[in-house]
Formats: C-alpha cells, structure tokens, sequence
C-alpha cells in the first residue's frame, strides 16, 4: 500500500503537482488517468524517487519516504519494479540479459540459476523464442512484455507501469493490461498505472484516480466511473463516441 | 556557460563514487575497449599512413637548397607526426568518432529512459555509463603510438616511392638530434586529451534533453566543444612544456 499525501511538485512557474493525496491499494491495480500533460509521470517518479517533490508525503506501508536514510531507500527501490512509457530496454543486451540484469545487479545467484529464474518469468509473460534476440528485433507488444519480465523478476512489492499500452493495438494493449493485473494479484503487488485509455480503465480499474491540471480531480472504481456526474471525469471519458453509445447502453439498462 | 562547467565537474565526481559491481563493469569495460579503441584502429592507421606521406613529399619538394642535407625530410616528418600529427590532429579524429559516438550512445539512453531504469534499479549511472569510457580511452596511448609509427612509415614509404631521397637518409634523419623529451610530451598530451574524449561527449549526452533530433544535435556540439577543448589545452601544454 502507498499512500500520498498533499504531494506538490512545480517547475520554475509550472504548477505540475497540486496538493494531491491518494491511496494505493495493496494487491490492486491502481490506475492514474487524465490528459496529456496532467502529471501522471512526475507523480510516478516522484513515487520512484527520481524526482523530488517541494512538499508532501510519500508512505510505502507506512514508511515515510522523506525520512528514510539513503541506504533505506535503496531498499525499497529493490522492491520497485518499472515499466517504462517506452520500455526503456537496454538495447546492447539480447532480451534474457535485459530480464536477467537486476538479478545480476543485485543478487548473488550464479549464472545457472539466474538464467533459470529469468526463462521462468520469460515464460509467464507469454514471450516465446526471443531470449537471444536484442530488442530491436522484436515487436513493441513484445518489447512491453520484456519491460514487465524485467520489472517483475526480483519479485517486487510495488510495480509502477508508465502507459504500458501506449502504441499497441487494441488486443495487444488488452493483453497487457491483462497480464499485469495477473501477476498484480498473484504476487499480491502494489501496482499503479498510467494511462489515458478507456479500454484500460474499465478492464483493470480496481481503483482510479483523475488528475486534472495537477489536482486530484476524482477517485472511484471502474463501476463509480459511469454513474458520477463530475463534468472533468464525464468529459474525459466521453470523449470517444464509443463510450458515449455505451454510457446510453449501461444507464438505459 | 558556467553552470554547465559546475555540472561537468559534478558529473566528473559522480563517476568514482558508488561504483557498479565489479563483474558488471569489466563487461562493460572490455565492450568499450571494442567500441572505442579496436574499433579505431584502422582509420586511425590509414589515415596515420597517408598524412606521413604527404608531410614527407611536401618537406622534400620544399628543399630546393643543394645546400640543405637530404635527411631533413625524415627528419621534419619525425617531429611533425611525433609532436602534433599523431596526439592533436588523431584526437581531433577521433572527437568527431569516438566523441560522437559517446554522445549519440549515452544520448539515445537518456531518451529513451534506459538511463532513468539504470536510476530505478539503484545504479549510479553515472558511474556505470561514463566510468568504463574513461577506462578505455586510458589506452589511447596505445593508439597514437601507433599513429606515430605508421606516419613515419608512410613518410619513409612515400620517400622512397617518390625517389625524394635514400631510405638510408631517410633513417638518418629520423634519428637526428632525436630528444625522449618529444616523446613525453606527446603522450602526456595524449592522456589529457584521452581523458577529454571519454567525458565531454559523455556529459553531452548524459545531460541531454528532448527526442532523437537532439541526440545528433548534441553530438555535433560535443564535437565541437571536444575538437576546442583539445586544440586549447595542446595551447597550454605545449607553452608549459616545451617552452
Ligand atoms: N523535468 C521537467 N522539467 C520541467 N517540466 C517538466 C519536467 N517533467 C515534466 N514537466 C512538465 O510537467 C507537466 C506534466 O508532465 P507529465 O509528463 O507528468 O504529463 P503526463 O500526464 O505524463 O502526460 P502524458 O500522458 O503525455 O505522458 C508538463 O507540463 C511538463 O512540461
Ligand atoms: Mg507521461
């Protein structure tokens, strides 16, 4: 569970995060959703710790983030895995050198081992015949697999996903969004989730939060978010014809 | 301007404190060694090979004078290439392809936020990524010998293909009123000017900010703030030393 509170970040004049206070939920995918721009990267790195925010608090099970001694942070960022907006794959390294690096970084297994726990996370994301390839050559719906192999492979606590479907196709980011939630619940991870996609939001949001100019705009469940009458939210959503006819649909029901 | 002096030298500090695991670097290591080193050998031998040869036919069609003895063109072909041809001119070269190179590897990184997952994962990036450039270019020493030899070879080569004068002559001059002094010189150069190619294409790079557009554009810049860099402090050095 990571909770937040009254977290504020600006650049010079710009005014990205705004007082915002949340909870993230312990085996659940917690989704950040809202418009380009909103602050739903800087919220995660702040979360990450790659940027420091001006005021708030951050709590990872009760551990405030801004009195932990830097050797406490460094462990906690072992219990945190990444999936980068772009996969962030280390290009010079074939895909099981990239699964198998944070185990080499931070664990004392012998390569025997390492390389068998690696294949094994390989296999449960569903990724086949692509350990020695390097990254370029495989596709981005493979790429993003890699990325959560990667994220996934020292078992961690929290697992923070940067649009983990932005530039798949409609099944593919499905598949995604899918895979994620599972090893959410089978690990019984922390899991928060950016995204501005629809398809996500009602696939796997066990909670949401709305940013909106940097302000936590609003909060629910994947089922709240058709019956509020929060105009952003309402805005946000129907934005697509799509959802518009299924709003129609549910509430004729 | 001063701001990006401040954070070079922040940057040159990051790169000895909180040091990857030993089994990581030596890989990373002996993958620069490839990249940066083995990798330039053979334009900068080819390149070393030819310039040789045109000082020497250009020293030899400037003796017009009887007077002057034929050993001066091995002479004047060993102190150019020895002096200034193999540590300035080669590492100017090598700025435009090691430097670049840094800058557009470590640059695409950023970019593309293999840098901020290297942060995520507890490593100081810094170190892991410019350490080992720095360690590898420790052996362009080697290089420039190289550079050396060959130039001097490709002088006597053209010399003797040019019927400018006797190989004999030729030798002669190569050891005439030949100071180790020179030599020293050029390879203390040659380690500044090493240590000047490993990290300001590195901090080009590594403190770069936008999308792939700006990757090549900051390696045109690192290049020429490493070619001006270079030319200034072979300015200084050669004023302290052989002055
Ligand atoms: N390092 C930085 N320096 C200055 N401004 C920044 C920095 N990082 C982000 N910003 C600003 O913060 C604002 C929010 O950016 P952020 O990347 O969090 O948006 P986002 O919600 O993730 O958008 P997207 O959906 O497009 O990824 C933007 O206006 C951006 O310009
Ligand atoms: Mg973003």
């Amino acid at each position: 569970m990571i909770q937040i509170e009254q977290l504020s970040k600006s650049f010079d004049a710009n005014c990205v995060l705004d007082k915002v206070s949340t909870t993230f939920e312990q085996g659940k995918t917690n989704l950040v959703i809202g418009q380009s721009g909103s602050g739903k990267t800087v919220l995660l790195k702040c979360l990450l710790g790659l940027i420091a925010p001006d005021s708030g608090e951050i709590r990872f099970h009760n551990n405030a983030f801004s009195t932990m001694k830097d050797e406490e942070k460094r462990i906690l960022r072992r219990e945190i895995g990444m999936v980068f907006q772009g996969s962030a794959l280390f290009d010079s390294m074939s895909v099981l050198d990239n699964v198998m690096f944070p185990m080499r970084l931070l664990t004392d297994l012998n390569e025997a081992e390492m390389r068998d726990h690696a294949e094994k996370v390989i296999q449960r994301v569903n990724l086949v015949d692509a350990n020695n390839k390097l990254p370029a050559e495989i596709s981005g719906g493979m790429q993003k697999r890699v990325a959560i192999a990667r994220a996934v492979v020292m078992r961690p606590k929290y697992l923070f996903c940067d649009e983990p479907n932005s530039g798949l196709d409609p099944k593919t980011a499905m598949v995604i969004d899918n895979l994620i939630q599972e090893l959410t619940h089978e690990f019984n991870i922390t899991t928060v989730i950016n995204s501005h996609d629809m398809n996500s939001v009602m696939e796997i949001g066990e909670t949401i939060l709305f940013l909106k100019d940097g302000k936590k705009e609003w909060r629910g469940t994947k089922d709240d978010i058709f019956k509020t009458d929060n105009n952003a939210v309402t805005d946000f959503v129907y934005s697509s014809e799509l959802f518009k006819k299924v709003r129609k649909l549910y509430l004729d029901q | 301007m001063l701001k990006h002096i401040g954070q070079y030298f922040l940057m040159i500090r990051m790169i000895f404190i909180k040091p990857t695991k030993g089994k990581i670097m030596r890989k990373l290591i002996f993958k620069d060694i490839h990249d940066l080193i083995i990798g330039s050998l053979w334009i900068v031998g080819f390149l070393s090979f030819f310039v040789g040869g045109v000082v020497s036919i250009q020293t030899a069609l400037n003796i017009e004078n009887p007077l002057i003895p034929k050993n001066l063109v091995g002479f004047a072909t060993r102190q150019s290439v020895i002096l200034e041809f193999a540590p300035t001119f080669m590492s100017i070269i090598l700025a435009g392809k090691v430097g670049s190179f840094i800058t557009s590897s470590i640059g695409t990184m950023r970019v593309t936020e293999q840098i901020d997952a290297l942060e995520v994962m507890g490593i100081n990036s810094i170190n892991y990524l410019v350490f080992p450039k720095l360690i590898a270019m420790m052996l362009l020493p080697f290089v420039i010998n190289l550079s050396m030899f060959l130039g001097i070879f490709g002088g006597w080569a053209a010399t003797i293909y040019g019927g400018f004068s006797s190989s004999a002559d030729f030798i002669e001059g190569i050891q005439l009123d030949f100071r180790p002094f020179h030599v020293v010189y050029a390879f203390i150069k040659t380690f500044l000017f090493a240590m000047i190619l490993a990290t300001i294409p590195s901090y080009h790079g590594y403190y770069m900010k936008g999308g792939a557009l700006e990757v090549g554009k900051a390696s045109t810049v690192a290049f020429v703030w490493t070619s001006v860099v270079i030319i200034v402090v072979n300015y200084f050095v050669t004023q302290v030393l052989l002055a």
